[in-house]
């Protein structure tokens, strides 16, 4: 509003992408043009400014129309929906997939993240200028794609096309990926065993297929339980968040419930972007109308009206797949007005992430839904009182969601059966690197490291990184180590996403740790200072110790690292900081090769 | 208002009521910090009207902008009032026990149909209506008014007109509801309080009350005249009549901040005598007799006033430069060698003496408006906590003192009227980083600064010919000058803009009509007919 904005005028194209977003514009005031009653007349205001959550939709439509943000389409946009230049420009910089420089071409993101890196990614990195150059599309890296079992990965991104993801790649194969749809990835084990992975291979677009495979029974379990009985067998089953933090999802969903005020929301975090995660973009992809239920018990358990799926930019397919899971669920009166005729009312919407693996931290996800850079808030106050515009809010990460649906059709005391005492369930795993047989392991709480290496055909294994970037390094003779909350807690290491990246005993991991640390360094939001330069100074401290020019000595630097990772661990707002030193202290407590000593 | 000169309101009330209306008022730039409360307001849920001729960032913010016509506001408030009896929104229960006149006043606004007030604002009739619904209907309401107001020939007529309205509503003399003037700089109202006023002593007393003057003359130990001074529009007359011969200038800069500045500038050189006390050396001080440097802000000890009346303490962070006096030391030893027996007082002591004749001020004691973060007046003895907000006796059944008059007024038209020789209306008005004519912003740099420039529609450069940054000849019935031109969306064909700020440069004041109110004194700075012509 402050910044005049006269200079840059959109295309024909960027305006027509903004438009069948937010529709033809009602007058000059916002970015129409002049009639003479304008001049004496412009109704705005709050009605206007309540339009911001559609920034990143609108900024999308341009992106994937004319392949990037210009600064006539932002101009065009700051109109439309009365933004400020300035705050759009810093929400169009603080997303990766939106490029402000590039117009027009078409990019393809390779993955050189720690699991593809494994799988020749620096050699394919270099290989590309001389790949490309022919066909004139550009190439960036990216950090993980989320297709660990299959590395490495790329996706490409062709204007008035949108995004798609290739996996595997090569030298070759880099030059002629095009809109060909991945199937979710391979599921190991037998089907007829699994519950969250027992519907991976059927039609993921027909509703009959889904009900024939047992779906909607949860939702029709849920409205004879009603509201209160559902949180009830949510308490019961003891399950526990499964995105890391392990919250228990009964007291999680009461309270939700339990919050005054007649709007709440109900979210379902599928921006899942930890290196070395891809469970819920095998979920997304093979099983959307679980998460359309799942989304509808939590609404109706909870008294929220309105859901969102946020799926990462990352995962065009599950974003399709989810949009249409939602579009056949509505036509057979499953959302909407009266869901199933139960008096409820549900409306799920699907919102696209845009390269950002803080919006996985469920305040930075708030943010990202209402328009704004995805910068974590302080809490308390807590989602489930202060969340999503500033209502009650419950927000569970994908599988999280499928396994309370589990909870609602079989009943709390049969789920917490499964697993341990305070692990109850069953609980995915993302096995990559180092395997023969890379995927998503079903298997229940309990089951040790070694067994899970055995399913997924490890050997010569030198460590295992537990828990993605923001997880930490156990060595091989934790293969004992049960698979549980309490036990990987009691051993000092995390579950995390349930991310299992597994090294062989050759490894250098002087390159790993270096990836880790500009992983973080690039996905700092910024917003806190711990975060914002620790995790500069940790790569760079890093880098000169394996460079062997310590400032002062090998000693003073890791010093200096560990005073770092304490500063970010203590004084960090949200979980990025927190968690951004902890793979490389643990690799260089456990001495890995190539880990600084 | 109703007898006393501030507005009826605290910022903790902008900050909770239901609806505010700016009137007249870019805030957001002229009184940011106000601007500031409304903003809590806003997100506090409150619904925004802004009715202005321009839509400016503040009116930006509301949810409808009403772009009136320069000077057709009185059309406006009238429909409004009209609207809200004919509706039956107006508060028949307050109106019967606290006001008077509501007959004459429904009479009077008959002929105000929303057609009307369209055919003389050019805003479309669904607007105004709802403005009236909205105001009519809301628990609680903020209306606010500044310059846009006041600067008419008929700013009286203006104030009263909405003030009628809120009378028709009971909007005023309840928490949350109100009538806000907000007030310029930091202690704008602090100097009328303190009685820099032609016809009021400290506390707002009658000048030409014998009883008042007898109180003051007794501790002043002087005479003090019996009638009212003259406003400033007055002053003029007397100078021009050569009745008024030397003037004594605190901290104004008249050559620059009055209307028609050519005429400004003659009158002030053909004074006997002129002195001029200020922090610098002023346009006007640069033709002065005499200049009596004065202390800034910084260098005094004293008081400031708000807008919501709160008086608040200032403290002397450092000692003036040079022979620079703070204006106690400089008006006590004036007093002397005028023949007054009075010593150089201390802040304290001069503040403590006015209290002992202002009842408004009476319990106001450093030592509370230090403990207490300011109080707000009336706040007559040392027990009482000051006001949050005035006239809650109305609201007394029966109503203590008197009640509250309805005043039924008129539209009348800007006295520079369009011509086809003179076919544009120009306003004027304040930008963010600049006060009134520079003296004071002028010597800070800031990266928002625009200085003097002629602002248009697109659409009136488009029709001119000229490009932002193109030099256009700008002429009124008085004057003319060159500035260059620059692109504003907030203006609609046929408006143009100009700030104040830069007399150097671009002194809009040549363009501007020194007709004034008579009840106020005040001159139309905000409606001159101009004609722009591009530079070949």
């Amino acid at each position: 509003m402050d910044i005049r904005n006269l200079l840059y005028k959109p295309s024909e194209a960027e305006r027509n992408a903004v438009d069948a977003v937010l529709g033809p514009p009602d007058s000059v005031w916002d970015g129409g043009s002049f009639s003479r009653l304008d001049g004496h007349v412009a109704y705005g205001g709050r009605a206007a400014r309540e339009q911001r959550h559609l920034l990143l939709p609108v900024l999308h439509a341009v992106q994937d129309a004319v392949g990037g943000v210009s600064r006539g389409a932002l101009g065009y946009i700051s109109d439309r929906l009365t933004v400020p230049p300035a705050e759009a420009y810093g929400v169009a910089t603080f997303y990766a997939l939106f490029d402000v420089d590039n117009t027009g071409a078409t990019t393809i993101h390779v993955c050189d993240d720690i699991v593809c890196a494994q799988h020749g990614a620096e050699d394919l990195c270099e290989s590309l200028d001389e790949a490309l150059g022919a066909n004139g599309s550009r190439w960036e890296r990216s950090p993980c794609l989320g297709q660990c079992d299959r590395a490495p990965a790329a996706m490409l991104h062709r204007p008035g096309k949108g995004y798609a993801n290739a996996a595997p790649v090569d030298a070759e194969t880099v030059r002629s990926i095009d809109f060909e749809e991945l199937d979710p990835g391979l599921v190991h084990q037998d089907r007829d065993q699994l519950r969250l992975l027992g519907r991976i291979g059927e039609d993921p677009s027909s509703l009959d297929a889904y009900r024939e495979a047992g779906g909607y029974a949860a939702l029709e379990r849920a409205l004879e339980l009603g509201p209160g009985g559902v949180v009830s067998e949510l308490e019961e089953s003891n399950l526990r968040g499964r995105g890391g933090a392990a919250f228990p999802i009964g007291m999680k969903w009461k309270g939700v419930a339990e919050a005054p005020g007649p709007i709440k929301y109900v979210i379902a975090n599928g921006d899942e972007s930890e290196p070395g995660t891809f469970k819920d973009r095998l979920l997304m992809e093979g099983d959307p109308f679980a998460v359309v239920e799942a989304m509808t018990v939590y609404g109706f358990a909870t008294g929220s009206t309105q859901g969102y799926v946020y799926v990462r930019g990352e995962y065009p397919t599950a974003e399709r797949r989810l949009k249409e899971a939602i579009r056949a669920g509505r036509e057979a009166g499953l959302i909407g007005a009266n869901v199933a005729d139960s008096g409820f009312d549900f409306e799920l919407e699907v919102r696209r992430g845009a390269g950002a693996y803080i919006c996985g931290e469920e305040t930075a996800l708030f943010a990202s839904i209402e328009g704004h850079r995805g910068e974590p808030r302080q809490k308390p106050p807590f989602p489930t009182q202060h969340g999503l515009f500033g209502k009650p809010t419950g927000i569970n990460n994908i599988e999280t969601l499928l396994a309370a649906l589990l909870v609602v059709e079989d009943g709390g005391q049969a789920f917490a059966s499964i697993g341990t005492d305070q692990s109850t369930g069953p609980k995915l795993f993302c096995v990559s690197g180092a395997v023969r047989s890379p995927g998503v392991y079903e298997v229940p709480f309990g089951t040790t490291l070694g067994e899970l290496m055995e399913m997924s055909e490890a050997a010569d294994i030198g460590a295992v990184l537990l828990g993605g970037a923001a997880g930490s390094f156990v060595g091989p003779d934790s293969m004992d180590l049960p698979l549980t909350f309490e036990d990987t807690r009691e051993a000092g290491t995390t579950l995390g996403s349930g991310a299992v990246i597994v090294f062989d005993d050759q490894t250098d991991f002087a390159p790993v740790l270096r990836r880790i640390a500009q992983f973080f360094r690039d996905e700092s939001c910024g917003q806190c200072v711990p975060c914002r330069i620790g995790t500069v100074r940790q790569e760079e401290a890093l880098a000169r110790l394996m460079a062997d020019r310590p400032l002062d000595s090998s000693k003073t630097e890791r010093g200096r690292l560990d005073d770092l990772a304490r500063v970010m661990t203590d004084a960090s707002i949200c979980g990025l900081g927190q968690t951004a030193a902890s793979a490389i202290q643990s690799a260089m407590r456990l001495g890995l090769p190539g880990a600084p000593t | 208002m109703f007898g006393a000169g501030g507005g009826t309101s605290s910022y903790q009330e902008i900050e909770e009521t239901d609806l505010i209306i700016m009137w007249g008022s870019n805030a957001r730039e002229a009184h940011p910090i106000f601007f500031h409360h409304v903003l809590k307001g806003i997100h506090n849920g409150a619904r925004v009207f802004a009715v202005d001729p321009r839509r400016t960032s503040s009116a930006e913010w509301a949810d409808v902008w009403l772009g009136i016509d320069v000077g057709s506001d009185i059309a406006i408030a009238n429909a409004v009032g009209r609207e809200i009896i004919t509706r039956g929104l107006h508060d028949e229960e307050f109106i019967e026990h606290a006001t008077q006149g509501f007959d004459a006043y429904a009479e009077s606004v008959e002929s105000y149909t929303l057609e009307r007030a369209e055919d003389i604002s050019g805003v479309p009739a669904d607007a105004i209506r709802q403005l009236a619904i909205e105001y009519g209907n809301a628990e609680t309401a903020q209306l606010c008014w500044t310059l846009g107001i006041t600067e008419h020939h008929n700013a009286t007529d203006n104030v009263l007109a909405l003030i009628n309205i809120a009378l028709l509503t009971g909007h005023v003399g309840r928490y949350g509801s109100g009538l806000v003037p907000v007030r310029g700089q930091n202690n704008v109202q602090g100097g009328g309080d303190m009685g820099a006023l032609p016809n009021k002593l400290p506390g707002f007393q009658d000048v030409e009350d014998d009883r008042s003057r007898a109180k003051f003359e007794a501790v002043w130990g002087a005479e003090i005249p019996a009638k009212s001074g003259k406003h400033i529009s007055l002053m003029h007359e007397a100078m021009d009549e050569g009745e008024l011969r030397a003037l004594f200038v605190l901290g104004e800069n008249p050559l620059q901040s009055e209307a028609d500045s050519k005429e400004m500038a003659r009158r002030l050189g053909a004074l006997d005598f002129m002195v001029v006390q200020d922090i610098f050396l002023t346009a006007t001080a640069e033709i002065a007799d005499v200049v009596l440097p004065a202390a800034g802000w910084a260098e005094s000890e004293g008081t400031y006033t708000s807008s919501e009346r709160r008086v608040q303490r200032v403290r002397k962070a450092v000692d003036p430069p040079g022979e620079a006096r703070g204006d106690i030391e400089l008006l006590s030893i004036l007093a002397r060698a005028f023949g007054v027996d009075w010593p150089t007082p201390t802040a304290e002591e001069a503040w403590d003496e006015m209290r002992g004749l202002s009842p408004l001020h009476g319990g106001m004691s450093y030592e509370r408006l230090e403990n207490l973060g300011g109080i707000q007046w009336p706040c007559p003895t040392e027990d009482d906590p000051g006001a949050l907000f005035l006239h809650g006796r109305l609201w007394d059944r029966p109503v203590t003192g008197p009640r509250a008059p309805f005043h039924a007024v008129e539209y009348s038209a800007p006295v520079d009227t369009l011509t086809d020789e003179f076919p544009m209306r120009l306003t004027t008005g304040r930008r963010l980083d600049s006060y009134n004519t520079g003296v004071q912003s002028g010597r800070y740099s800031s990266p928002r600064r625009i200085h003097g420039v002629l602002d248009l529609s697109p659409e009136d450069g488009e029709a001119l010919g000229v490009a932002e940054g193109d030099e256009v000849k700008v002429s009124s019935r008085r004057g003319s000058l060159t500035a260059p031109v620059r692109f504003d969306r907030s203006l609609r064909p046929g408006l143009a803009f100009m700030a104040v700020h830069f007399p150097d440069d671009t002194d809009v004041n040549v363009l501007t009509v020194d007709s004034w109110d008579p009840k106020s004194g005040t001159a139309e700075f905000k409606a001159t007919a101009i004609r722009v012509e591009a530079q070949v």
